[in-house]
């Protein structure tokens, strides 16, 4: 079989991709075939962590696609990933079916805390996995097109740009912690069951969904690969180096940026829908401004435009979070805060860039 | 039982004129005596008597009959054999302390089974109520003359009308007049001639006291005159118009407060974002530090002293590490706003963990000032008093800032880099420290606005991160590098957010107003006061 061009030419991508399907195969096989005292062996709770990694990875990715290929510092990427997550996990609350405390046949349990009589309407459909697998990718679509349309159409850019998509994840925040809003307030939605009749909480279950994070990352990373590689992408780096030249070459600026924008953002639903299963919980919390933040610092410590990097720094910074947090909880933001200044300073194109100068240079 | 003889009473009088000699007023001196006088045929009256004196100690006018006759009534009123005086028993144990009845001077305490009580009945009472509330009406304090009004207010009667009626006619006191005609309105509201209850309604039309809104809501839902009814319908309407109005304003001025504690967020953000063109994330951060330096000045002065000292501090220590910031890492950042944004975000999570490994991560309570708290009639309008002084503080930092920037030298330097910075390096103007003292002044009012804030809010970490969406949120809608821009708009998202609030709920008229704003900057991405010309550009 012969590889694509585009993907040929894709050295980084092409390790990274090997490196996928190494711990895609070798991660399940630890855990399930090592004995338990082997050294080798994985805990469900460390495919678990790294199944999280790799879906941080995913968001990563997406944010590089638009900042790193079209310039757009988007401030809110971590809002259409909670909404992914939420979609699923609406999902997962309707298995819970009469096994939740109250054990109301179709009503979530904090619905028949807050004496509701029925399901909101738009709760309906979340019982089939179908439905809610299309919605975990139309409804982060739906309004990242909506929001990019109408900002990119009317020329908003820089750092406006920013700001609002940071006002927007904001005001998400506000209002998923309403419990008016039907998506279980401050708590979000929790005490999952199963998902196609698969109890989560079994270790099949999570080398299940780890599994099927790694082929999200990498259809993910390919899709993105493939996208910057067409002329769509070349339109998108021209758009980034100079967007007046590009829109009086006579590209329709706006439209090549709503289009990615809201790909980018169904990206990040995915993110967001593998995440829940595997921690368990969505709340409002996933909504913050710093989360956003977060996924863009993985991104500029990695090395931005080159979706490899992307990689590379979610994972890197999330295992230091993990250990940092645990070992030396004081020091994480310190650390955090610091990187967010050294890389800018010292490293603005990150860690892959610093990777290619001593390519170039040896 | 010795009753008093006259030879004493001779040498009574004596004792007190010789007092008036050395100082007593003469008045009073003699006052004093024919009250004595009085309070000796008193003890031994019946109770016909009794009413008789009363009456005469009611026309005596003097200071201490109101006390007497209160005594009296509420069953306190002795008559001591030992000294033989009548006196004032404070309390109700066996050992009781008393006071001269006329003097008022305490005489320490005696067995109660050393005085004898004045007795008073029912009929008596009543009486003394009655003289009482005319007395306190016809005193010469205008504070017992309001007091006497309020208490018929409280609880209307025909004799006391009659009584009131009679004060009005010779009243000077303006605000006790309107007093007088309120209770005298009110008083007619019971009428039974339907023409002057209506009257009264239309002439009580309008006011928003509680004693007269409810006899008037009764009489337009009972009335038995169709006209006198309607009346009242009419008059009660003017309230409810009256008291919307009131609530409007009230609505605005608490807009207004929300909207100055914007601004002062705002502000030094629309000097270091607007003038300079760079995203500070770490302005929040900039306003806790402010915050913080209050709560330290705290500890060290009384709380009354602690402001103004923690202004020109917060200034002062706000400014210092907004030129850290600006020196250290932003100057290397110029021209790239988004690697500006990230490494000042940076700056924002290490300040925020640096203060929580100091200082705990708990929040600090600062306490107000006496001066500030509180609250101040403003007309109908009862507002706190440290809502009015934060929006006082403001519109001064704002006409400082506004000065710093016209007036002055550095103002004008660094509205010149602003506008064009070669040109101005042509001109002799060093654009290196005109960008740090830039952005230490853009830092420092972010310093003192912590001051502020400490005021209305906790102190803590986290403090900073609520308040950054919604400053840069204000800077962009008023326009970027428009001071007044800045002012309009920080004002009007406060009143907008504080109209919607009883409609929607505090939560989404916040969520309703950052829509609202967000859908804005897509219609005019420059925000409300645009730049125009070269400076636009840049």
């Amino acid at each position: 079989m012969r590889l694509p061009p585009w993907l040929l030419s894709d050295r980084a991508g092409l390790v990274l991709l090997a490196i996928l399907a190494i711990i895609g195969v070798g991660v399940p096989v630890l855990n399930l075939l090592a004995p338990p005292d082997h050294p080798l062996h994985l805990t469900a709770y460390t495919v678990t962590l790294l199944g999280k990694y790799l879906c941080y990875a995913l968001l990563a990715v997406a944010v590089d696609l638009v900042w790193g290929y079209m310039g757009i510092l988007s401030l809110g990427h971590a809002a259409f990933f909670a909404l992914g997550g939420y979609c699923f996990g609406m999902y997962l609350m309707r298995q819970i079916g009469t096994r939740g405390v109250y054990g109301d046949p179709v009503l979530p349990d904090f619905m028949v805390f807050l004496n509701w009589q029925e399901l909101p309407w738009y709760w309906h459909g979340f019982d089939l996995f179908w439905f809610a697998a299309v919605m975990v990718l139309v409804v982060p679509g739906l309004l990242a097109f909506v929001f990019g349309w109408f900002a990119f159409r009317s020329r908003v850019s820089g750092v406006y740009l920013s700001i609002i998509t940071q006002a927007l994840t904001y005001a998400l925040m506000l209002a998923f912690f309403r419990n008016e809003m039907g998506f279980g307030g401050n708590n979000g939605l929790t005490d999952f069951k199963d998902a196609l009749g698969f109890p989560l909480q079994a270790d099949g279950a999570r080398i299940v969904l780890f599994v099927l994070s790694t082929l999200a990352l990498a259809g993910g990373y390919l899709a993105c690969r493939w996208l910057v590689s067409t002329r769509l992408g070349r339109v998108l780096v021209a758009i980034r180096d100079s967007e007046d030249r590009a829109r009086f070459l006579g590209y329709r600026v706006e439209k090549v940026k709503a289009l990615v924008f809201t790909f980018s953002a169904m990206l990040a639903g995915v993110a967001g829908a593998l995440y829940v299963p595997q921690v368990g919980i969505i709340n409002p919390g996933e909504f913050a401004p710093l989360n956003s933040i977060e996924a863009v610092i993985w991104v500029a410590v990695g090395g931005r435009g080159t979706l490899v990097g992307a990689v590379v720094g979610a994972v890197l910074i999330n295992y230091a979070k993990t250990w940092l947090t645990g070992a030396l909880p004081e020091v994480w933001l310190f650390a955090l805060g610091g990187l967010f200044v050294m890389v800018t300073l010292l490293l603005p194109y990150g860690l892959i860039g610093l990777l290619r100068r001593r390519e170039a240079t040896a | 039982m010795p009753s008093r003889t006259p030879s004493r009473a001779g040498f009574f009088a004596l004792a007190f004129a010789l007092l008036a000699l050395f100082g007593a007023s003469p008045a009073r001196a003699a006052d004093d005596d024919s009250v004595r006088t009085i309070l000796a045929q008193l003890r031994d009256a019946d109770f016909d008597g009794k009413t008789e004196m009363i009456e005469k100690l009611v026309a005596l006018d003097h200071p201490r009959i109101a006390t007497i006759l209160k005594a009296l009534s509420d069953s306190r009123l002795y008559y001591q054999e030992e000294g033989d005086r009548v006196v004032i028993g404070l309390g109700d144990a066996a050992d009781i302390a008393i006071e001269d009845a006329v003097s008022g001077a305490a005489l320490g305490q005696v067995g109660k089974r050393d005085l004898d009580r004045i007795t008073a009945n029912n009929r008596l009472r009543s009486l003394i109520e009655d003289r009482l509330a005319s007395l306190g009406l016809a005193s010469a304090d205008p504070r017992q003359r309001k007091a006497a009004v309020e208490a018929f207010l409280r609880n209307p009667d025909p004799a006391g009308a009659e009584r009131l009626r009679a004060r009005l006619a010779v009243e000077t006191d303006s605000g006790i007049k309107e007093l007088l005609w309120l209770a005298l309105a009110l008083a007619d509201l019971a009428s039974d001639d339907a023409t002057v209850r209506a009257k009264a309604a239309t002439a009580l039309g309008g006011r928003m006291e509680t004693e007269i809104r409810g006899p008037l809501a009764r009489m337009a839902a009972e009335d038995g005159d169709p006209a006198a009814k309607e009346a009242a319908r009419i008059a009660l309407a003017r309230t409810e118009f009256r008291l919307q109005m009131l609530g409007w304003a009230e609505t605005l001025f608490f807009g207004l407060s929300l909207g100055s504690v914007l601004i002062l967020a705002a502000i030094g953000l629309a000097v270091t974002f607007g003038v300079m063109g760079v995203i500070n994330m770490a302005h929040g951060e900039l306003m806790m530090l402010g915050a913080y330096t209050t709560w330290l000045t705290q500890q060290w002065l009384p709380v009354n002293w602690s402001l103004p000292v923690a202004v020109p501090l917060a200034f002062l220590v706000a400014a210092l590490v907004g030129i850290a910031i600006e020196r250290g890492i932003i100057r290397f950042l110029y021209g790239r706003p988004l690697e500006t944004l990230l490494a000042t975000f940076g700056v924002s999570l290490i300040l925020q963990q640096a203060v929580r490994s100091i200082f705990s991560p708990l929040n600090r309570s600062v306490a107000t000032p006496d001066w500030m708290s509180g609250t101040i009639l403003l007309g109908p309008l009862e507002v706190t008093l440290n809502r009015l002084v934060i929006l006082g503080f403001c519109i001064a930092v704002f006409a400082l800032l506004w000065l710093a920037l016209q007036r002055t030298r550095l103002g004008l330097e660094v509205r010149a880099v602003a506008q064009n910075r070669a040109m101005a390096r042509a001109m002799g103007v060093r654009s290196a420290r005109v960008d740090a003292l830039t952005f230490g002044l853009g830092s420092g009012i972010a310093g003192v606005a912590g001051v502020a804030l400490s005021q209305l809010t906790n102190v803590g970490p986290n403090l900073g991160q609520s308040y950054i969406v919604d400053s840069f949120m204000v800077v962009v809608f008023g326009g970027v590098g428009n001071l007044w821009g800045t002012m309009v708009a920080g004002l009007s998202l406060g009143v907008a957010n504080k109209l919607l609030e009883p409609w929607s709920g505090a939560v989404l008229a916040k969520i309703l107003v950052l829509v609202f704003l967000i859908l804005f900057i897509q219609k005019r991405p420059r925000g409300l006061f645009p730049q125009r010309g070269r400076a636009a550009e840049v």
